[in-house]
Parts: C-alpha cells; sequence; structure tokens
C-alpha cells in the first residue's frame, strides 16, 4: 500500500495560481505580447487557469495555446512505447512574443528542454518564462523557473502529482512513496 | 496500446484493429505538423530511411520521403530503373548490399507479391511494404481508414462501396482487410472478369452492377482503372467500361446524400471518375493524399527505435 500524502490542497492551489498571476503581470508589466502556453498534459490546465485569472484582473483577453513534446524528448525512441500525443496549438508564429510556458511540476528539467526547442520552431520569442506549481528539485539541466507556485525538496523515489478536477479528481498535490 | 510491437508492416490481413486505432491515433496527431511554418520535428534525426521502388510512383515515393524528412530522418531514393537492378543484380543482393550501409527503415514497392516479406525475413531493419504485386498496399489502406474516420467519426456500420478492377487492385486487397476488420460492410463492383472467384469468403459483398453497388452507400471508392489490362483484352474499351462502371452525376444520387468520394491515384479523368465528380464537394481525393503523409509518418515513428 503506498504512503500518499496531500502536501497542497484545494485552496492551496488557488492562491498559488492567483499570486503567479499577479507576479506575472507585475514582471512583465502588463499582459503586451504575452502568450501562455500549456505544456501537454500536465501545464495545460493549469494555463487555463492563469490565463482566466489574469484576464480578470486586467480586464483584457490574454493569448493562449498548448504544446506537446513527446516528439522533442531526448528519450523518445529509446523504448517501444509510443504515449499518446497530445495537441499543440500554437496560434501564431512566437516571434517578439513574450511565452509563459506552463507546467505542473519541474523536476530533472528535460522536460522544459524539450519545450523550448519545441518553441523555437514556431519563431523567435522574446522572451520565454517558465511557470510551475511546484518544483521539487533534483535537476539534471541548468533549467530554473521564474514563477513558482511552492517548492517542494523530495526524494527521488517519492514521486509528485497534481490532480486537477479538470482531469477528474480533486484539486490536490499529493507525494506517493514510489 | 502504447506501442506496435512488431519490427515491419507488411499487410494490413495480420494487424489488429487495435494495432490499427494506435496507428490512425498516432497519424492524425502527426497532421498538424504539416500545418507548421517549419514542418519538421526532430523525433528521427540521425536515422536513415531508404526508399527502394522497383515499380514507378509519384504520390507513395513522395509521400513516404516527406515523411521521413519531416521526422527529421534522412531519405535516400532508389528506383530500379536507375540502379544496378538493371544490371540484373537480384532482389535479395541489392537488399543486403543496402543492408551493410546501415539503414534504419527500407520501403519497398515492387511488382512481386512477398517481396517485403522476404527482405524482412532477411534484415533486421524495419521494412514497410508500399505495394508488393497484387498483393497488399497497407500505407494506402490506412490512410484511406484514417479519412472515413475523419470525415464519418468511425468505420464501424458503414457501407463502403469499391469499385474497379478488384482482381488485380492490393488497394483493394488492403482496404476489405482492414475495413471488415474495422466493423464496416464492403461492397465490391465491377466486370465478371474482374472479380475474384469467391471473394465472398473476405467477407464483402459482392455486385455486378453500379446502381446496385452505390445503392445507400456511405463511401465510395473508385478504384484506377489500368490501361495496361485493357491492351490483355479484359474489357473491351475505356468508353464501355466508363458507361458501365463510371462514378458520375447521375449515380452518385443512389448513395446517401452525405457519401464522400475517394480514389487511391492517379485518376483516369472520364473513365471510372468524371471530372465533376473528381473535383467536386463529396470527394476527399486530396484529403486522402494529406493523410497519407500523416500515416506514413506515424508508421516511421511507430517502427523505430525501441525493443522489439
Amino acid at each position: 500500500m503506498k504512503k500518499k500524502k496531500v502536501v497542497m490542497d484545494a485552496e492551496g492551489i488557488e492562491r498559488s495560481l492567483t499570486r503567479i498571476a499577479y507576479e506575472i503581470l507585475e514582471h512583465n508589466k502588463g499582459t503586451d505580447n504575452l502568450i501562455i502556453i500549456g505544456i501537454c498534459k500536465g501545464g495545460v490546465s493549469l494555463a487555463e487557469r492563469l490565463c482566466e485569472k489574469i484576464s480578470a484582473i486586467e480586464g483584457a483577453e490574454i493569448m493562449s495555446g498548448t504544446l506537446d513534446i513527446t516528439l522533442y524528448r531526448d528519450d523518445v525512441l529509446t523504448t517501444g512505447k509510443r504515449p499518446a500525443i497530445g495537441g499543440t496549438y500554437i496560434p501564431f508564429p512566437l516571434d517578439h512574443k513574450r511565452v509563459i510556458l506552463v507546467d505542473d511540476v519541474l523536476f530533472t528539467g528535460r522536460t522544459i528542454r524539450a519545450a523550448m526547442d519545441a518553441l523555437m520552431d514556431f519563431g523567435r520569442p522574446e522572451r520565454i518564462q517558465l511557470a510551475v506549481l511546484i518544483d521539487r528539485g533534483h535537476r539534471e539541466f541548468p533549467i530554473r523557473a521564474d514563477f513558482i507556485g511552492e517548492a517542494l525538496p523530495s526524494s527521488l523515489w517519492e514521486n509528485i502529482s497534481v490532480n486537477l478536477t479538470d482531469n477528474g479528481s480533486e484539486d490536490e498535490v499529493v507525494i506517493e512513496e514510489g | 496500446m502504447t506501442e506496435l510491437s512488431r519490427k515491419d508492416m507488411l499487410e494490413i490481413r495480420d494487424l489488429s484493429s487495435e494495432e490499427i486505432d494506435l496507428i490512425l491515433n498516432t497519424a492524425a496527431s502527426f497532421k498538424e505538423i504539416s500545418t507548421r511554418t517549419i514542418k519538421k520535428v526532430p523525433t528521427l534525426r540521425g536515422k536513415t530511411v531508404i526508399t527502394l521502388f522497383f515499380e514507378a510512383s509519384t504520390r507513395t515515393r513522395t509521400s513516404f520521403e516527406i515523411a521521413a524528412k519531416r521526422l527529421s530522418a534522412d531519405t535516400i531514393n532508389i528506383s530500379a530503373s536507375t540502379s544496378s537492378v538493371v544490371k540484373g543484380e537480384t532482389l535479395i543482393d541489392t537488399a543486403r548490399n543496402l543492408e551493410s550501409m546501415n539503414p534504419d527503415i527500407i520501403v519497398i514497392r515492387h511488382s512481386a507479391a512477398g517481396a517485403a516479406h522476404i527482405l524482412a525475413s532477411l534484415l533486421e531493419q524495419s521494412i514497410i511494404n508500399a505495394g508488393d504485386g497484387a498483393h497488399e498496399h497497407p500505407t494506402q489502406a490506412l490512410l484511406d481508414m484514417l479519412t472515413i474516420r475523419e470525415k464519418k467519426g468511425s468505420i464501424e456500420g458503414l457501407t463502403v462501396a469499391i469499385v474497379g478492377d478488384i482482381a488485380h487492385s492490393r488497394v483493394a486487397r488492403s482496404n476489405i482487410y482492414g475495413l471488415t476488420k474495422m466493423g464496416a460492410n464492403v461492397v465490391v463492383c465491377g466486370p465478371a472478369m474482374m472479380i475474384p472467384k469467391e471473394i465472398e469468403r473476405m467477407d464483402v459483398q459482392v455486385r455486378y452492377a453500379m446502381d446496385d453497388a452505390l445503392r445507400d452507400a456511405d463511401v465510395v471508392m473508385m478504384l484506377r482503372m489500368q490501361l495496361e489490362r485493357q491492351e490483355k483484352g479484359l474489357f473491351p474499351s475505356l468508353r464501355e467500361y466508363a458507361q458501365h462502371f463510371s462514378l458520375n452525376r447521375d449515380n452518385i444520387g443512389l448513395a446517401k446524400d452525405d457519401v464522400i468520394v475517394m480514389h487511391p491515384g492517379p485518376i483516369n479523368r472520364g473513365v471510372e471518375i468524371t471530372p465533376e465528380i473528381a473535383d467536386g464537394p463529396a470527394s476527399v481525393i486530396l484529403e486522402q493524399v494529406t493523410n497519407g503523409v500523416a500515416v506514413r509518418m506515424a508508421l516511421l515513428y511507430l517502427l523505430s527505435g525501441g525493443a522489439k
């Protein structure tokens, strides 16, 4: 029986996202040329929520997209397994845009490396910033987040998952022993 | 199912419906790449794909080449007419020599049924059958099924009419295997000497008159009338063939109102299909071509790397 512990509940997630929304606006001095891109699958719902919050604060629509990085992974062909490829939707070239990449958990940094390579195929962004709900450490690449919900030191045999109502469960962040 | 546990793609006949679903789902997600400004992903970077075509082709070969290049693979195209095959080199020798240059995937089209299977049994590379004689053309059937699924939601329960020289058509054969596996009702139609004996054993219905085949069809798939067959005396003239078996504005009304018209290409305008229908609103012929690139990208991706 795996030991499971809830480290962030629905309210905690909500407050973190609100703070991150304000931080993004403060750091970028508004929404000009800003686009929020959620990384499939964990970052998509979070990106949507951030967009809603930012729109509500600024009173203006904000551009958004989704990015699936499966084909850019550095381990894509190492096993026979091919996970389902999600939808990439980037509505226009990214030249001169400020991209906010959104993911649920920042871990080794390989997903973000793959995401940046993917973004570069869509244009030349002016800036790429990273927003994550949880930073669990153990970086294998020199990559860091600009906006963090919570830093959660973890051990390698633990598994951290962000569950959201959009995916049919309660909003919560859970640590399980591996 | 998240992986294709096979080395090669040789025929639809031994694919399960789950495998077909996996390929079609993967292909659907690859379509988006061809709409980007930079139509490339790095997934097959450093892999080498050789297309070995012993029969003429524009569509299939180009489609495979574009598919491989969009996945960042390196491609080499060999056509028999300009290779040492004209000096008498055998198929197996050709393949062994290529094998020694360490390609990753070989795509082969050949006039002999089973050519791809021979390579698959001899070489450790993944072999994709791009058409072997009149036997099978699996990637064509897969792109046809993807197109039908896109337009109709699902393949199950649909009535699909395949019209033309069924006996000599690898496209018909592969589609019959695939569509029946996915639950469609397949009706074949053509001149009597072009319908194989006992084809009902493939779980299809046979009609010898076009009107009967078209009635209430959801999908009509027209096959190219191969002009070489006329020279062999299999039918008197193209005009006579067209009178009885072409798809035109007079008979298309017998099919369902939302029927889709398909053709593997190249079309003989005015023979098996009138220009009006080929270019009309029911025609999905060009979408088939677009889906062909996506399906071939999916296969190259699913067959590459990993433990087998």
